[in-house]
């Protein structure tokens, strides 16, 4: 019996010195609807050359972590509570002053479109050293070497005269290094990328996730990876972050959930996930219903409307009392209602035979 | 570029053969739809005599096919030609538009003495509004919701909504004949008299300005709120970049292009359409030169105004062509 299981709760930082630390964040957005709690409670750590999976469906609140961790949010209506630690700066209560200076020099953030992400009428180059001069007190022809020999490393032919190209003249992959190479421009420690290869194809995907890979332990970065593509995730991450309403609703290192996932939403996501050693008549499973309202977040687990296990929960804990996010294993956290034990039976027993 | 400007510069030439041919088709139709010769509303009255209207109509050429007097009329743009009302024959230098019998003078200097009025009205005006509409427009965007963005946005609907044969007379009640900061402002040409001529178009910018204006605040405003919710906007800020340069260099820059275009062909308009501010003013710019040609049914003023409308249309649509494809690089690309 586990019961007697020492269980840690992950809310609580104990790690001294970590490197990028989220405690409890919540970013809410007032609406003329009501309150949209976009981010309800989130925390986790990353330290230096980690990568970080954060993975959940549209409206997770995936993205505007990453706009928090930013300071992004600043100047518009968001509420933001808890705490960034990056280092010893605290974000959430930095100034905005403060916050530019880190932005794009500290961390950086690459995005999903990388058309719409740069500036359609100046040229690719220009953005770049725009990036780096607002940081390092340096010349405009010394910037642009600089530029060329990032466009150059991200593996842009031609760099050199590639610079004076505009975003319309590159295609969607070089786009995309082109907007690595700003972000890593002034050497951030921090490169957050949210969604960078759902824009691009498949085998441009695996260029840029290569890429990324590379030049982290190049550069000996950390980073986080926003991504509703598991592919990824299991090719990329050392840790995850499973994200459902806002919350984390499951933990770990990637083998832990990829290979022992407990909590009943990161099972459909792994069942929905299309496989090529799955046997072909088998048919992905979709999770049932949709995505829960982040204004009217139903009571108890976020996920009950969908999930199949709650009758196996004694009671209507399920529905009336908001579970925890307790550490299984060590570094392993889930927020679920079901025995632990019980996870586990439930997943060899009926969930991975089917993945 | 180059070969996007030749483009646009053939497409321009094609336009304006067309412009030309449709309105002078349209206005040798016009007299026989009133049943009338069409050689009254040339030289302003009909012969006596059944043999003398023969003959004069035979002399502006109406007996012959369209399309020759069509380039009779092309003709005499390009190498002048000589004009009679049967009683006195003047010759019509080049670049010649037609003849007014009725001012007894030839259209293209008609033209040429009114132009100045219309062009400093329209510039000077332009400059106003797009000076001030710009900067409302991109505060309110700036900030929607806030004080300023609703005032501004209610002065904007009043604005617009107020006519100018309205604001005219008001602007002239309270600074001509209240106030009386400006006393007898006649107009005089700017070398001649800078400052008369700035006294006398003062209020008329003022008055056409203000109109624009408004819709070139709203238009900001709306451009400007579009651009700041933009996916580059916000790599601007995850750059680092200090607000000022986000918004100005990054958000500004997107905004105002397509304002550019609008800002062209308005102004390409407003020459020889500023018809009720000119009549306020007492302008004697195009558009009071046009109610005078079509009070008195003097076809080739009309004919001459309506063509010169269309050519500074179509010049400022290349402009503006051109312009925008030296601010949009996407846009010569291909």
């Amino acid at each position: 019996m586990s019961a007697t299981a020492i269980e840690v709760s992950a809310d609580v930082d104990t790690r001294p010195n970590t490197f990028l630390s989220v405690r409890d964040l919540r970013v809410h957005f007032p609406t003329g609807d009501g309150l949209v709690k976009a981010v309800d409670g989130l925390s986790f750590q990353l330290e230096r050359g980690e990568i970080l999976g954060i993975v959940g469906e549209s409206g997770s609140g995936k993205s505007v972590t990453s706009q928090a961790i930013l300071g992004l949010h600043k100047g518009s209506r968001a509420q933001i509570s808890g705490e960034i630690w990056l280092d010893d700066h605290e974000l959430v209560g930095a100034s905005e002053a403060e916050m530019r200076h880190l932005r794009g020099n500290e961390m950086a953030m690459i995005f999903q479109d990388p058309l719409s992400s740069l500036h359609p009428f100046y040229t690719v180059g220009s953005q770049i050293s725009e990036a780096y001069r607002v940081h390092n007190h340096v010349s405009k022809s010394q910037a642009r070497r600089r530029s060329v020999e990032m466009l150059d490393l991200v593996g842009i032919p031609n760099a050199a005269k590639r610079y004076d190209d505009y975003p319309h003249q590159f295609s969607g992959g070089m786009r995309q290094r082109a907007m690595i190479a700003m972000a890593l421009v002034s050497n951030p420690r921090l490169l957050i990328a949210d969604e960078p290869t759902t824009a691009l194809d498949v085998t441009v995907q695996a260029q840029i996730l290569e890429l990324l890979k590379s030049l982290q332990r190049e550069f000996e970065s950390a980073i986080i990876l926003i991504t509703h593509d598991l592919g990824v995730v299991a090719e990329t991450c050392d840790h995850v972050v499973v994200m459902y309403g806002g919350q984390c609703v499951e933990t770990g290192a990637v083998e832990d959930i990829f290979y022992r996932p407990e909590m009943p939403y990161t099972w459909g996501l792994l069942g929905s996930m299309p496989r090529m050693d799955r046997e072909r008549r088998q048919r992905l499973t979709p999770i049932a219903g949709q995505p829960p309202s982040l204004i009217r977040v139903p009571k108890g687990c976020v996920f009950n409307p969908r999930c199949a296990y709650s009758p196996r929960v004694e009671g209507d804990k399920c529905f009336t009392e908001h579970p925890d996010l307790l550490d299984t294993t060590p570094g392993h956290g889930v927020r679920c209602h079901l025995h632990p034990e019980d996870r586990r039976k439930i997943f060899t027993d009926e969930i991975s035979p089917k993945l | 570029m180059i070969r996007y400007i030749i483009r646009r510069l053939m497409g321009a030439v094609l336009v304006l053969v067309a412009v030309s041919f449709v309105t002078f088709v349209l206005f040798q139709l016009a007299p026989a739809l009133a049943h009338r010769s069409p050689v009254y509303y040339y030289v302003g009255k009909i012969p006596p005599s059944a043999a003398g209207l023969k003959a004069l109509e035979h002399r502006f050429g109406f007996d012959l096919p369209w399309y020759d007097q069509y380039w009779h009329y092309i003709r005499g743009i390009f190498a002048g030609m000589t004009v009679s009302d049967g009683d006195t024959t003047t010759h019509c230098g080049a670049p010649c538009l037609g003849y007014s019998f009725r001012l007894n003078s030839s259209v293209d200097s008609l033209i040429l003495n009114a132009l100045p009025v219309s062009l400093s009205l329209a510039v000077g005006a332009s400059i106003l509004w797009l000076v001030g509409g710009v900067l409302v427009g991109t505060i309110s965007g700036l900030r929607p919701g806030s004080f300023f963005d609703r005032a501004g946005m209610t002065g904007a609907l009043a604005a617009v909504s107020l006519p100018i044969f309205f604001t005219g007379p008001l602007l002239l009640l309270v600074f001509e004949y209240k106030l009386k900061w400006l006393s007898n402002p006649a107009y005089a040409g700017i070398t001649q008299d800078p400052v008369q001529w700035f006294k006398s178009l003062i209020l008329p910018w003022v008055a056409l300005a203000f109109l624009f204006a408004a819709l070139y605040a709203r238009l900001t405003r709306a451009n400007m709120l579009d651009t700041m919710g933009e996916d580059f906007i916000r790599t601007a800020r995850a750059k680092g970049l200090p607000r000022r340069t986000v918004v100005f260099k990054h958000g500004l820059r997107a905004a105002l292009t397509p304002i550019v275009t609008i800002f062209g062909i308005d102004l390409g308009t407003l020459i020889g359409t500023t018809v009720i501010t000119e009549t306020v003013f007492n302008l004697h710019g195009l558009g009071l030169l046009l109610i005078t040609g079509i009070r008195q049914q003097d076809l080739p003023i009309i004919l001459g105004v309506t063509v010169l409308a269309a050519v500074a249309l179509v010049v400022a649509n290349l402009i503006v062509d051109i312009l925008y494809a030296v601010v949009d690089p996407r846009v010569s690309y291909s």
